[in-house]
C-alpha cells in the first residue's frame, strides 16, 4: 500500500475485542509520528503463547487505566486496576498482567491464532506479531473514521526446534532471562514519558480508549501478525509477485 | 520552586509523595514474599485505592515503613531504601537487592549504601516521575555475585576457604531445615491486634478529575502524574527474607550448569519473582552492560581473549560476536544454521578449528571447569561440555533436503499460476488496492 508504513501488516489484522472499533476504521495512509518499538525473541514452539502473552500483557498493563465515570460539571472518576501474577508453564518466568478476564481472553485468542499460523503455515517458524495503539479521528460523511496509530510494538519471533530434554531445560531458563530483558526494555520505553493521547472529554472517550471492557479501560489497540515463509519474504509479497507476473503474461 | 506552590498544592503534593512511598514499599515487599499476587480490578473507585491501583496493604509493612519515615517525607538528598536480604537457615545473611526511592533536583543518584551487594552489582532504573519540586526516581541495585564468605559452622563439610556457593542447591543432609518463608503475613488471627489497620489512619485519595485537563495533568497513576518527592534516608524496611530471590543472571548457556537455578527453591521462589532482573540498561550512561553469570568476578564486556585468568576463556567470545552469534538476539535468517543452542555453546571454538584458523600455541590440557564439584552438583559441568561440544548436524538442515523442497516448490508453480488466472477479476481488484 503506497504511503503505508513499511511494516507489512496486511496479512492478518485481528479486531480489538470491543465490537465498535472492529475493522471498519481504515488505517491512516501515513503513520506519522508513530512510535515504533521492536522486540525479538527466539522460543520453542510450546513457548510461543506464553512468551507473547507475557510481552503483550506487560505492554497493556502500562497502557490501561481504570474505567472512567463521567459526572456533572465536567469531571470524571477513574476506577481501580488490579494486577495478577501469571506463572509460565514452559518458561522459567512469571509476569504481571491486568486483572481482567475479558482482556486476557482477547489476547489469548489473538496469540493463539498467531501461534497456529506460525506452526502450521509450513514456514521456517519466523513471524511477527504487532500491537498497535491508535486514536480515532472523526471524519465527515461519506468518509469513515480514520485510525491514527501513535505507538506500535512489534515482537519478532523465531521458533527453534530442540533435540533433547537437556536443551529444552536450558531453553526454559534462557528464554526466561530474555523475557526479563524485554520486560525491562518495555518499562524503559514506558518511562520516557513521550506522547500519549490527551485525556478525552466524555464525547471523545471512545476515540481514545476501548470502553467495551467492564473492568478496565485500555487505550484503543489492535493486534495483527505476519508470517514469513521459507523464501524469506512475506506470504503477501509472494502473492503479489505471482499476480503481477500473471498479469504480465 | 517551592514558591510556585501554594500551601494547598504543597499539602496535596506531600500527601501524594507519602502514599507513593508507602505503596512502593508494599509493592516491593509483596513481590518478594514468595506468593502470587492477585488483586481485583474495580470499575468504581474508592477513596483508599491510591494511584488507581489495587494494592493490598500488609499492616506490618506499612507499620515498618512509617516507622522508618518517622513522620518526615523523602526530600532531596534523603533517600528511602528497601533492602531485600537472603537469610539462610545457618544464620548467614546476604543482601540481594536494594530498592531506592530518591528525589533529585536533576537526574542523578544520591549516596546510597550499596557495598553489601558484593562485587559488580547491577543497577536498573525502574521509573521516574517529575514533580514541581524535583524528580522522583525508583531504582534497584541487585547482586550478581552470589558467593559470599561465611562464618557459619558446618556440621560435616566445612566451606572451602569460607566461600559458600551452594545456598541455592538441595541440601544433601536431611537434617538441615528448609528455608523459611518471609514472616510478613496478613494472617488476621496472628496479627489482628499487633498493628493498626491501614484504613484507620489512611487518608482518602482524590477520585475526581477534570475533563479539561492541562497538558500536565496531575492524575495519580498516570504517567507524569504524581510529583516526585524526596524520600527520607531511612535505611529501609529490612525484610529478612529467608527465601532466595532469583537474581541469577546467566550469560548464555555456558554458565547454566554452574548456576543451579533449577534447584528445589525454583518451585517456591522463582514463581514469585516478578520479572527477574535481567540485563541492566543504564540509561544515563547509554551503555549496554552485558549481564554476567554468577561467580564471575569481571563483567564479560571487560573480558578479552588475552585475559586468560578467567574460567572458560576459550569459550568466551568477544562482546559483539557473542551478541551477533546469539540466536536469542539475532534469529537466523536462513535455515542453513545449526541448532542455536549448539551454536552458542561452541561458537568460537568449533569455528576456529574447522576453518583451520587456529592459534599458533595449541596445548592439550585437562578440562577442569571451575566450581564443579561432584558431591554437590548433580551433573558435572565438564560432562555437560563434553556432551554438547560436537553434536552431529541435524539431518533436516542438510543441503540435499533443502534443494529438494525448493525443486518441489518450483514444480508446483505452474499449477498455482493456473489457479490464479482463473480468478483474474478478484486479483484485479486486489491489485487496485495495492496501487
Amino acid at each position: 500500500m503506497k504511503g503505508a508504513s513499511s511494516n507489512k501488516r496486511e496479512s492478518a489484522a485481528l479486531p480489538s475485542p470491543a465490537g465498535n472499533t472492529g475493522l471498519a476504521c481504515p488505517r491512516a495512509q501515513t503513520a506519522m509520528n508513530c512510535r515504533a518499538e521492536v522486540l525479538e525473541v527466539s522460543v520453542e514452539g510450546r513457548q510461543i503463547e506464553e512468551a507473547m502473552l507475557a510481552v503483550l500483557h506487560t505492554i497493556l498493563l502500562h497502557r490501561s487505566t481504570g474505567k472512567f465515570h463521567y459526572k456533572k460539571e465536567g469531571t470524571y472518576s477513574i476506577g481501580t486496576v488490579g494486577t495478577q501474577d501469571v506463572d509460565c508453564d514452559f518458561i522459567d518466568f512469571t509476569y504481571a498482567r491486568v486483572s481482567s478476564e475479558e482482556l486476557d481472553r482477547a489476547l489469548r485468542k489473538a496469540v493463539g491464532e498467531f501461534k497456529d499460523a506460525l506452526r502450521y503455515s509450513g514456514s521456517d517458524g519466523i513471524g511477527q506479531i504487532s500491537l498497535e495503539f491508535y486514536q480515532k479521528k472523526k471524519s465527515r460523511w461519506p468518509f469513515s473514521d480514520e485510525c491514527i496509530p501513535w505507538e506500535v510494538w512489534t515482537v519478532k519471533v523465531n521458533v527453534v526446534n530442540l533435540a533433547n530434554e537437556q536443551e529444552r531445560q536450558i531453553c526454559r531458563e534462557k528464554v526466561g532471562e530474555k523475557l526479563c530483558e524485554k520486560i525491562i526494555n518495555i518499562v524503559e520505553v514506558m518511562n520516557r514519558h513521550e506522547y500519549l493521547p490527551k485525556m478525552p472529554t466524555q464525547s471523545e472517550v471512545d476515540n481514545v480508549f476501548d470502553t467495551g471492557l467492564k473492568d478496565v479501560q485500555p487505550y484503543l489497540y489492535k493486534i495483527s501478525y505476519q508470517i514469513t515463509d521459507s523464501l524469506g519474504s512475506s506470504v503477501t509479497t509472494t502473492m503479489r509477485r505471482l499476480i503481477k507476473d500473471t498479469l504480465a503474461l | 520552586m517551592d514558591t510556585d506552590l501554594n500551601s494547598q498544592d504543597r499539602k496535596d503534593l506531600d500527601k501524594f509523595i507519602k502514599f507513593f512511598a508507602l505503596k512502593t514499599v508494599q509493592v516491593i515487599v509483596q513481590a518478594r514474599l514468595g506468593e502470587k499476587i492477585c488483586t481485583r480490578s474495580s470499575s468504581s473507585p474508592t477513596g483508599s485505592d491510591w494511584f488507581n491501583l489495587a494494592i493490598k496493604d500488609i499492616p506490618e509493612v506499612t507499620h515498618e515503613a512509617k516507622k522508618a519515615l518517622a513522620g518526615q517525607l523523602p526530600a532531596i538528598g534523603r533517600s528511602m531504601c528497601v533492602e531485600i536480604s537472603l537469610k539462610t537457615s545457618e544464620g548467614d545473611s546476604m543482601e540481594l537487592e536494594i530498592w531506592c526511592l530518591e528525589m533529585n533536583e536533576k537526574i542523578y543518584f544520591g549516596e546510597v549504601q550499596l557495598s553489601g551487594l558484593g562485587e559488580g552489582f547491577q543497577t536498573v532504573r525502574v521509573g521516574t516521575v517529575g514533580t514541581p519540586l524535583g524528580t522522583i526516581t525508583l531504582s534497584c541495585a541487585y547482586r550478581i555475585n552470589l558467593a559470599f564468605i561465611s562464618t557459619r559452622q558446618f556440621e560435616r563439610t566445612p566451606p572451602i576457604m569460607g566461600i559458600i556457593i551452594d545456598h541455592f542447591v538441595d541440601r544433601p543432609y536431611p537434617s538441615s531445615s528448609p528455608m523459611h518463608p518471609c514472616n510478613y503475613r496478613t494472617t488476621g488471627e496472628d496479627n489482628g491486634a499487633a498493628y493498626p489497620s491501614v484504613e484507620d489512619s489512611q487518608e482518602v485519595c482524590t477520585t475526581s478529575f477534570s475533563t479539561s485537563p492541562p497538558s500536565q495533568l496531575i492524575v495519580p497513576g498516570k504517567e507524569g502524574g504524581v510529583p516526585p518527592v524526596p524520600s527520607q534516608p531511612a535505611h529501609g524496611t529490612q525484610a529478612d527474607h529467608e527465601r532466595m530471590v532469583m537474581c541469577t543472571p546467566l550469560d548464555g548457556a555456558l554458565y547454566s550448569a554452574a548456576t543451579p537455578s533449577s534447584s528445589e527453591d525454583t518451585e517456591t521462589v522463582s514463581n514469585s519473582s516478578e520479572g527477574k532482573s535481567g540485563s541492566p540498561h543504564d540509561l544515563l550512561e547509554t551503555i549496554f552492560v552485558r549481564k554476567v553469570g554468577a561467580f564471575v568476578n569481571k563483567p564479560i564486556n571487560q573480558v578479552t581473549m588475552a585475559s586468560l585468568d578467567i574460567p572458560f576463556a576459550m569459550f568466551a567470545p568477544k562482546n559483539v560476536e557473542l551478541e551477533d552469534n546469539d540466536p536469542m538476539v539475532n534469529p537466523p535468517d536462513s535455515p542453513d544454521v545449526e541448532s542455536p543452542l549448539q551454536g552458542s555453546l561452541h561458537s568460537e571454538v568449533s569455528s576456529g578449528s574447522s576453518t583451520g584458523n587456529t592459534h599458533d600455541d595449541f596445548v592439550m590440557v585437562d578440562f577442569k571447569p571451575a566450581f564443579s564439584k561432584d558431591d554437590i552438583l548433580p551433573m558435572d559441568l565438564g560432562t555437560f561440555y563434553r556432551e554438547f561440544q560436537n553434536p552431529p548436524q541435524l539431518s533436516s538442515l542438510s543441503i540435499d533436503i533443502g534443494a529438494q523442497s525448493m525443486a518441489e516448490d518450483l514444480d508446483s508453480l505452474p499449477e498455482k499460476l493456473a489457479v490464479h488466472e482463473k480468478n483474474v477479476k478478484e486479483f484485479d481488484a486486489f491489485v487496485e488496492t495495492l496501487q
